[in-house]
């Protein structure tokens, strides 16, 4: 430098800008944008009520989801206190309904929180490592990638056999290499970025910039992208409840009442169509959610 | 200056840094995999940074600058290189490589990739104070003085995330973290070009306040032959991972010896309409570095080259006027084989 010297008192002061409130960060601003999208806020309320219902189901609905009558199979929505009607075993179509919802949620939810948890941890640190590491794990999930999602769900449930658990396990699985890949490109295009350099400059170890530096910058887009799965994981569980390979009679199941009562949609039309309308009202609003995350995400700057 | 550094072992003679036969070269991977050539993006180059001073790096775009950088702060591994920090070698027997990099701290060109987006410019800060042991509460604390240093300040700008400042408040912010680590050498990889020419103005005074105020060297890469007129003691000339000239700033300004600083220079808009003709200013792009020309490797763009050019590579020599003044042309040197070797030393 010259040999001039310039007194910090003679610097210009850097342009004060004081208008905005400093310091909004990341979640705050992609939180007031979601709240000013209508969609996402109708979304959100009847996800609010599905959920509310189902886990209070048994103080909403006095009925029992299990009690069978001979006498009164089949009543159609309205009838003798029934107000959505009875299934094919006389049991109530409300009650059945709001149970169903707990199986459904949970099939939605628990499948991909769990794959992104582990699809997760997976890719950043595919991402991050890169090389060998990288080659390692995704080599692996692009054998899984290979397959159809529901066919891979349908196989897996196949071969560990029908049941709530064993269709919880089959989805993880299938959620798993998908969720990596996302991790595993969002990774490595923040890897790349200069801060992270900067803070390896720092001397910091690996752990430290993954946890302080990486997961703030990657968990949107995974987030985004995981709960994209949500309506997806929702329709194969039911599915495979449909084609008796995961949820087992007697339990109230949407995929499983719409395989019992397929034979009375001629007799019950209404009563059979319920069950599909839940699974679709349900996987919809996760999906316009979805959408609306993903559009907030991308305004962010 | 205020008193002596404790960190100072060697004396106000002894260099900063000096390193030694630096080279890298980046692995280029096939679609399967396997390394098909190699980027020879630094090719054995040494030089050294004396205590205080600014050393300005200039040349094209691919030229190794960043690389060089990287290499100094240990981001990147060197294929072969020694260092000698402060008269004790780096690596075994001497200071440790840590130790070295404790000492250098860089500022990006990118004021804005080189924040975390979700880190305020405290936070930011604060982060290496804390990789460094020290309590969030100390971190926090230095982090906002820091900030008041580089103008900033902390009352209005701590809380501030990268997206709500400017370009010169951010680089502000990338300076204080450079500083707050206390390091001797600080690399300014293209630190003022993305910015306005007067917030760029602003920037270089605050870093000329700093150097005095901290004690700093700086070792300045630009593009800008303007900015590194301006802030530097000595310049380097690089070449496709080559030093092909180093020297005082005015001697290289003035009477550059290395036909590529020539024509680098000549490409620079002169004020005066006169000196724009001086040499012929460069053409085209520079070669593919995967495979750089023999012998000299500006011959391929050079108007003087002759076969020796192509045969032999010129090695980086002080010339015999100034010591401090090296260049590596087999024009200055007399009985190099190049017809032309000799006269610049004759004319000058
Ligand atoms: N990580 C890398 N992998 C492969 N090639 C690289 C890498 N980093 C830099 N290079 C190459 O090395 C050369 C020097 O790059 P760099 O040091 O960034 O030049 P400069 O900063 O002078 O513009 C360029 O050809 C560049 O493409
Ligand atoms: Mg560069």
């Amino acid at each position: 430098m010259s040999t001039s010297t310039t007194g910090l008192a003679a610097l210009p002061p850097a342009v004060r800008k004081v208008a905005r409130p400093p310091g909004r960060s990341f979640w705050m601003r992609l939180g007031r944008h979601l709240l000013r999208d209508r969609v996402a806020i109708v979304c959100l309320v009847i996800l609010l009520a599905i959920a509310l219902s189902a886990i209070f189901a048994p103080w909403l609905v006095p009925a029992d989801p299990y009690k069978t009558s001979m006498l009164r199979r089949l009543l159609p929505p309205g009838e003798r206190g029934y107000l959505l009607g009875t299934d094919e075993l006389g049991r109530d179509m409300l009650t059945r309904l709001l149970y169903g919802g707990r199986v459904s949620l949970s099939m939605g939810l628990a499948p991909v929180v769990l794959a992104t948890l582990i699809g997760g941890a997976l890719g950043i640190i595919a991402g991050y490592f890169g090389r060998q590491v990288n080659m390692l794990i995704m080599r692996v999930i692009d054998v899984f990638y290979a397959f159809p999602s529901v066919l891979l769900a349908v196989a897996m449930a196949g071969v560990l056999g029908a049941g709530i658990m064993n269709s919880l396990i089959s989805l993880t699985l299938v959620f798993i290499p998908p969720i990596a890949r996302v991790a595993e490109s969002v990774t490595t295009q923040v890897r790349n970025q200069d801060f992270v350099e900067a803070a390896r400059a720092t001397g910091a170890g690996s752990w430290r910039i993954i946890v302080e530096h990486m997961l703030a910058n990657v968990t949107g887009p995974i987030l985004t992208y995981a709960s994209s799965l949500v309506s997806v994981s929702i329709i194969i569980a039911s599915g495979l409840s449909f084609l008796g390979l995961g949820a087992r009679p007697p339990i109230a199941d949407w995929g499983l009442m719409l395989n019992t009562l397929r034979q009375a949609v001629y007799v019950a039309p209404l009563n059979a169509v319920l069950p599909g309308v839940m699974i679709f009202l349900t996987s919809v609003s996760f999906n316009l959610l979805s959408d609306s995350l993903r559009t907030a995400m991308d305004v962010r700057a | 200056m205020t008193g002596a550094d404790p960190r100072d072992r060697g004396g106000p003679q002894q260099p900063l840094l000096i390193v030694d036969g630096l080279k890298k070269y980046f692995p280029l991977r096939n679609a399967l995999g396997t390394v098909s050539a190699h980027v020879q993006a630094v090719d054995g180059i040494g030089f050294s940074i004396a205590k205080g001073e600014t050393l300005g790096v200039v040349g094209e775009s691919g030229c190794g600058k960043s690389t060089t950088a990287r290499l100094l702060m240990q981001l990147i591994e060197p294929d072969a290189g020694s260092f000698v920090l402060d008269g004790d070698p780096v690596g075994r027997g001497g200071v440790t490589v840590r130790e070295l990099r404790r000492q250098v701290q860089m500022v990006f060109q990118d004021s804005y990739a080189s924040l975390n987006p979700r880190h305020t410019a405290a936070q930011e800060i604060a982060f290496g104070l804390r990789v460094i042991g020290k309590d969030t509460a100390t971190a926090e604390a230095e982090a906002r003085q820091t900030l008041r240093m580089v103008g900033l300040d902390p009352d209005l700008y701590a809380g501030r995330y990268p997206h709500e400042m400017s370009g010169g408040q951010r680089q502000r912010v990338n300076i204080a973290r450079g500083i707050a680590l206390n390091p001797r050498l600080l690399i300014l990889d293209e630190a003022v070009s993305a910015l306005d020419k007067s917030v760029q103005a602003q920037v270089l005074n605050l870093l000329d306040d700093l150097k005095q105020r901290l004690n700093l060297t700086y070792l300045f890469i630009s593009h800008d032959l303007n900015v590194v007129h301006y802030v530097s003691d000595r310049v380097l000339v690089m070449y496709l991972g080559k030093i092909v000239e180093v020297g005082p700033v005015d001697r290289i300004w003035r009477e550059a010896a290395h036909p590529y600083t020539r024509a680098l220079f000549s490409s620079r808009l002169s004020m005066n309409p006169a000196l724009r003709v001086a040499a012929p200013p460069l053409s085209g792009d520079p070669p593919n570095p995967v495979r750089p020309p023999s012998g000299c490797r500006f011959r391929t763009r050079c108007t003087l080259a002759e076969d020796v050019c192509a045969a032999s590579e010129p090695a980086l020599i002080p010339s015999p006027l100034d010591a401090a003044h090296a260049v590596a042309c087999h024009i200055a040197r007399a009985g190099s084989g190049h017809s032309l070797a000799g006269a610049l030393a004759n004319a000058a």
